[in-house]
């Protein structure tokens, strides 16, 4: 159990700077999500805290002490990797201890560790295994336990649910949360999947080249992004982003709204006609064209009538729910 | 449907001739082994005297115990014993020298490090013929003629098997070593519990392969051994052939060949099973 302290932390490779400074203090026991888009930097960030790239600037801080030039051993971390990781020639239990074996914990207690580890997992009936006999899921779960046996002060996790199918990764994603909350063991997990992030954090990074953009609660993220980057990055579909002009607005560069917000009525602030509309059963995907070409996703209930292809529509929304970003992206007061 | 038929059926009679195709030269290129075995098991009077016996005779024990314990020059048991020395010397030096150089290359960051790669790449277009008599000056200015040492240290370095070894570690997955690493294992740690493991089907290979050139090494031999006692049992067998008007004891010249064989066959039927495991299954 440990609090984690980034403050002004720099990566450079070469002469090409990656991560521009990211600052964050992570309370202790708290699940801390970094998302963001491939090559945002948010792995190269989880490295930097896992001692496997060095710091070009800034501080890592671990339990209040700067662990910059640590080895990843000594920095008490446990790190679950994208691709498992997992030794291919040493058995699942094997897996699981050789981090205690080199640690030189006593046998018995390496035993206990794993053992519990194991129940908790459901990894009973395979610890005599070896990794290529084991499922996706398994082997996910076999990377968990190495990470879980060190009882280490910080976990950290790499993507570690995207080899895995969809169901599966639903599946892994609760065991996950329910994992850190009964251990409650402070954690960093990256992820390019929204709702992994959403589902997950405490507090969520949201990275968008090498900055972090927005740090904050799920929730606040969501209904209050600071950028139009994170307005467009957090929810799906998309908040859409329309010409200020277009609805009757000035002063901001871009407007963005999100495509729950807006309702399909018959006479309402702006006008287009329907692209196609994707009904997905609980909901409604409808995309219409506005009269200057632009492309809008509305989101609506099923309870809605699903308006036919080619009608035209107007669109409506609440005052509130508009989001005002200026040239550089970032939000206006309202 | 018919055209389906139509391949089964050739595949069958295809079958046939494949097998007799095979047959047919599995006994041509086991003949002459077959011829050398009859005549170790023969007298030399029945060697002489044409035509030669094709059925093996009745002195094999006879002719076998007096190549293993006499020869013509030294005992066929003493070159055995130096050539296994000289290729398990080989084999096993290699392999442990280009897994370390191929650690090297592949997992640090020194300066230098893609000239050392090339330059033992390099040495690749250098095989022991080209750089042997500068290796010899080397090796007898050491003082080690007819020794073990002479024999085996100037042909342990292996690009080859460096190479071999580099791509091999190039195809593990980084994150196994960063995996290592957040565990705790230093670099030599790693090197053993891991890597090593990991190359274990490689290694078989390399051995099986290494094992037989060093075997058969001749011509290096040849230079550096002017005792009969260091002699290896490949060159052994050129030496006991006459100089001028002597008669060659073929019997046991023929028993020394097969002796020689066999070592070498062990080792390929012996290490047969992990090569067949290394196929199988896949390790990473």
């Amino acid at each position: 159990m440990a609090t984690v302290t980034l403050k002004n932390l720099r990566k450079s490779f070469g002469k090409t700077e990656v991560i521009h400074g990211v600052d964050i203090d992570i309370q202790d026991g708290e699940f801390i999500v970094i998302v963001g888009p491939s090559g945002c930097g948010k792995s190269t960030l989880l490295r930097m805290v896992a001692g496997l790239e060095t710091v070009t600037s800034g501080e890592v801080g671990i339990d209040g002490r700067v662990v910059n030039d640590v080895e990843p051993m000594e920095r008490d971390i446990a790190m679950v990797f994208q691709n498992y990781a997992l030794y291919p020639h040493m058995s699942v239990f094997d897996n699981m201890a050789y981090g205690l074996k080199i640690g030189k914990t006593p046998k018995s207690e390496i035993e206990t560790r794993v053992a519990q580890a194991a129940k908790m997992l459901q990894l009973e009936p395979y610890l005599a295994r070896k990794p290529r006999e084991l499922s996706g899921g398994q082997r996910q779960r076999v990377a968990m336990g190495r990470a879980i046996v060190r009882k280490p002060a910080v976990f950290l996790f790499d993507e570690p649910l995207s080899n895995l199918d969809a169901k599966l990764r639903v599946q892994m994603r609760l065991e996950i949360k329910a994992l850190q909350r009964e251990l409650g063991v402070t954690s960093l997990y990256v992820t390019h999947d929204q709702v992994e992030a959403m589902t997950l954090a405490d507090r969520m990074i949201v990275m968008n080249g090498g900055v972090a953009d927005q740090i904050g609660a799920p929730l606040d993220v969501y209904a209050d992004p600071q950028t139009a980057f994170v307005a467009g990055f957090i929810g799906s579909p998309p908040t859409n982003f329309i010409e200020p002009a277009l609805i009757g607005q000035t002063g901001a560069a871009q407007i963005g709204i999100r495509p729950e917000h807006m309702q399909i009525t018959q006479s309402g602030q702006v006008e287009g006609s329907v692209a196609y509309a994707e009904a997905l059963g609980a909901e409604t995907l409808v995309h219409l064209r506005l009269a200057q070409g632009q492309m809008i996703t509305v989101r609506q209930d099923a309870s809605h009538p699903i308006p036919q292809e080619g009608d035209t529509v107007a669109l409506e929304w609440a005052a509130q729910s508009l989001m005002r970003f200026d040239q550089a992206g970032k939000r206006l007061a309202d | 449907m018919a055209q389906q038929n139509g391949m089964v059926e050739k595949r069958g009679a295809g079958l046939w001739l494949t097998h007799l195709g095979l047959i047919i030269g599995v006994a041509f290129i086991f003949f002459p082994i077959w011829l050398a075995f009859v005549a170790s098991t023969v007298e030399q009077q029945q060697i002489a005297r044409p035509p030669m016996p094709l059925l093996p005779g009745d002195k094999l024990f006879e002719n076998y115990a007096r190549a293993l314990s006499a020869g013509v020059n030294a005992p066929v048991a003493q070159m055995l014993g130096n050539s296994l020395v000289m290729a398990l010397g080989i084999a096993l030096g290699k392999i442990a020298i280009s897994l370390l150089s191929a650690f090297a290359i592949v997992y640090f960051r020194f300066p230098g490090r893609k000239l050392f790669f090339w330059l033992i790449f390099l040495t690749l277009m250098l095989p022991v013929e080209v750089r042997i008599v500068p290796t010899y000056e080397v090796i007898a200015n050491f003082g080690m003629l007819n020794s073990y040492q002479g024999l085996i240290l100037p042909l342990i370095a292996s690009a080859t098997a460096t190479f071999l070894f580099r791509q091999f570690f190039m195809t593990v997955p980084d994150e196994l070593a960063e995996a290592a690493r957040v565990d705790g294992a230093g670099p030599m740690r790693f090197f053993f519990d891991i890597l090593l493991p990991m190359s274990r089907t490689n290694i078989a290979a390399l051995f099986v392969i290494l094992f037989i050139y060093g075997w058969n090494q001749y011509l290096w031999p040849l230079l550096i051994t002017t005792d009969p006692d260091m002699n290896t049992i490949v060159m052994g067998i050129k030496q006991m052939f006459p100089s001028g008007d002597d008669t060659a004891d073929w019997p046991v010249i023929m028993a020394t060949s097969i002796l020689a064989m066999i070592p070498p066959v062990l080792v390929v039927v012996g290490m047969q099973k992990l090569f067949i495991r290394g196929l199988v299954e896949s390790e990473k």
